[in-house]
C-alpha cells in the first residue's frame, strides 16, 4: 500500500510519519501531483494559520487535485479546516468538499483550546473499535460548525464537529498522532479502510 | 468538555535525564525515551523535555533526541531550555516537537515570540516564566530563577499574550522544590487577566496540591518533575483522586 503525506511546509509531519510507522506502514512526503494521484491513502496534514496554507497549496496546484482525488483522503487538524467552504481565519476561502463553515471561538472561553476533549456522537467506520467520549488531543482556535457531514462532535464554547466525511473525505480537527493509542486506532482504522 | 493536564517534567543533560529518577522496572531510566514511553503508558497528557546542557554540540544532541522521543512517544510535548531563535525552533519542530518552550530568550528579545508566531502559529509557543515574590510583588527572573529583572509578572504575561504566544508556563520560585503548594494566588489572577491557557509549575507535593491548583488556581494543566520521577504520586492514582474531587481528567 502507497501512503502519501502532503508535504506543504505545514505543520507537525514527522509525527505523523511516525505514527504510521509504529503502526507497520510506512508513508512518504510529497507535494507532486504525479505522486499524489498514484497513493492508495493519502494524509493532509496541516497547522498554522489558514489564508497561508492556502496560499502554498495554490502555488503547487494541489488547490485544484485534492477535491478532484478518488481514493481515501484524511485531513487532520488545519488540513480539515482547509477542506471546508470558508474560513474565518484570514477570510479564507477553502477546497470546498465539505459544506461548512469554519469559525473562531469566542472569547468567553480560552483561545486556543489545547489540551484532550472528548469526542461522541460517532458515526463512521473511522471510528471503529473506538468508545463515545473517547478523549482526542486537540489544538485550535478555529472549529467547524455541526453539520449534516459531522461524524464526530465535541463541546468546547459551543458543539462543533470534530470529525467530517463526505465519500472517500475525512478530516478529524484532533491529532490521531497524538492521541495515544486510540488515537492511532483511529489513523489504523483509516489505513485499512 | 476539555481535560485539566497532567504534565512531568524531564530535566535533559546531554542526551540523559538528570534528576535522579527512581524507576527500577525501567530498563535505563536515564534514558529519555524509555522514561517518556513509561509516562505516555501511564495516564500523562502531555511531556516537557527541559534541556540544561551547555555544550557546544548541545543543538544537535537536542535535535537528535527530539527525533527520538517523537518516533516511540504517542503524546503531544514541549522541549525547551537555550531556544533563542527561529532557526532554532524550525529544527525542533521538524524533529517532531509539538511546541517549544522560550524563557530567558524571550525577556532579552520579545520580538522572539511574534516571529515563532508567526511563522509557526502561536500553538506550538509556549513562553515560561519564573517569578518570585518579593514584598508583595512577582518579579520575572531569568537563569533558571537565579537573576531578578525589573518586570512584573503579570505585565510580562499580558505582553507575552499581547505578543502571540499560545501558553504560559508559570513556575513560582518561592514555591519551587518546597513540596508545599502551588502559587495558587497568581495562577488564579493570571488567569482571569489572560485568555491562554497557564500552565502551573513549582511546589507539587501531594495529590490534594493538584486539586487545589485546578480549581483555586484556575490552572489549565499542572507540571510536576520530582513526585512522579520518584514514584510518590502514579499518574494513575493523581487522576482517580481528581475525578474523585469533580475535576474532569483523562483517564
Amino acid at each position: 500500500m502507497k501512503i502519501v503525506i502532503i508535504n506543504y511546509g505545514a505543520g507537525n509531519i514527522q509525527s505523523i510519519k511516525f505514527a504510521i510507522q509504529r503502526l507497520g506502514f510506512e508513508a512518504q512526503l510529497s507535494d507532486s501531483v504525479e505522486e499524489i494521484q498514484q497513493a492508495d491513502k493519502i494524509i493532509f496534514p496541516g497547522v498554522g494559520e489558514a489564508s497561508s496554507a492556502m496560499q502554498k497549496l495554490k502555488v503547487t496546484g494541489l488547490d485544484q487535485l485534492i477535491p478532484q482525488l478518488k481514493q481515501p483522503v484524511l485531513g487532520i487538524c488545519l488540513g480539515m479546516q482547509l477542506m471546508c467552504q470558508h474560513s474565518e481565519e484570514g477570510n479564507t476561502k477553502g477546497l470546498g468538499i465539505f459544506d461548512v463553515e469554519v469559525k473562531r471561538f469566542s472569547n468567553q472561553v480560552k483561545v486556543p483550546q489545547i489540551g484532550w476533549n472528548q469526542i461522541s456522537n460517532l458515526k463512521s467506520d473511522l471510528f471503529r473499535g473506538i468508545k463515545e467520549n473517547e478523549f482526542m488531543y486537540l489544538v485550535h482556535s478555529f472549529y467547524a460548525e455541526k453539520c449534516s457531514e459531522m461524524i464526530a462532535e465535541t463541546s468546547y464554547d459551543t458543539y462543533y464537529a470534530s470529525a467530517l466525511q463526505k465519500d472517500n473525505f475525512y478530516g478529524v480537527q484532533f491529532h490521531p498522532e497524538k492521541s495515544s493509542d486510540a488515537g492511532e486506532k483511529i489513523l489504523e482504522n483509516f489505513l485499512k479502510s | 468538555m476539555l481535560t485539566k493536564r497532567i504534565i512531568p517534567c524531564l530535566d535533559i543533560k546531554n542526551g540523559r535525564t538528570v534528576k535522579g529518577v527512581n524507576f527500577l522496572d525501567l530498563r535505563d531510566a536515564g534514558d529519555p525515551v524509555d522514561l517518556a514511553q513509561f509516562y505516555a503508558e501511564n495516564g500523562a497528557d502531555e511531556l516537557v523535555f527541559l534541556d540544561i546542557s551547555a555544550t557546544e554540540e548541545k543543538r544537535k544532541t537536542l535535535a537528535d533526541l527530539v527525533l527520538r522521543i517523537a518516533e516511540k512517544v504517542n503524546i503531544p510535548f514541549t522541549v525547551g531550555g537555550g531556544i533563542s531563535s527561529v532557526e532554532d525552533v524550525d529544527v525542533l519542530l521538524q524533529c517532531g516537537a509539538d511546541k517549544v518552550s522560550i524563557n530567558s530568550s524571550a525577556v532579552k528579545r520579545p520580538a522572539l515570540i511574534n516571529e515563532l508566531s508567526a511563522k509557526f502559529g502561536s500553538q506550538c509557543v509556549v513562553v515560561a516564566i519564573d517569578a518570585r515574590q518579593i514584598d508583595n510583588e512577582w518579579k520575572v527572573h531569568l537563569v533558571g530563577g537565579k537573576i531578578p529583572t525589573k518586570l512584573n509578572l503579570f505585565d510580562w504575561a499580558k505582553e507575552v499574550e499581547t505578543r502571540g504566544a499560545g501558553e504560559i508556563l508559570f513556575t513560582s520560585m518561592n514555591n519551587d522544590g518546597t513540596k508545599s503548594g502551588f502559587a495558587n494566588e497568581a495562577l488564579a489572577q493570571l488567569s482571569e487577566e489572560l485568555n491562554i491557557p497557564i500552565i502551573a509549575s513549582g511546589g507539587a507535593g501531594n495529590m490534594q496540591h493538584f486539586a487545589d491548583t485546578f480549581k483555586l488556581g484556575k490552572a489549565d494543566a499542572a507540571l510536576a518533575a520530582s513526585v512522579f520521577h520518584f514514584k510518590e504520586i502514579a499518574i494513575s492514582n493523581l487522576k482517580d483522586f481528581l475525578n474523585n474531587k469533580g475535576i474532569l481528567v483523562r483517564r
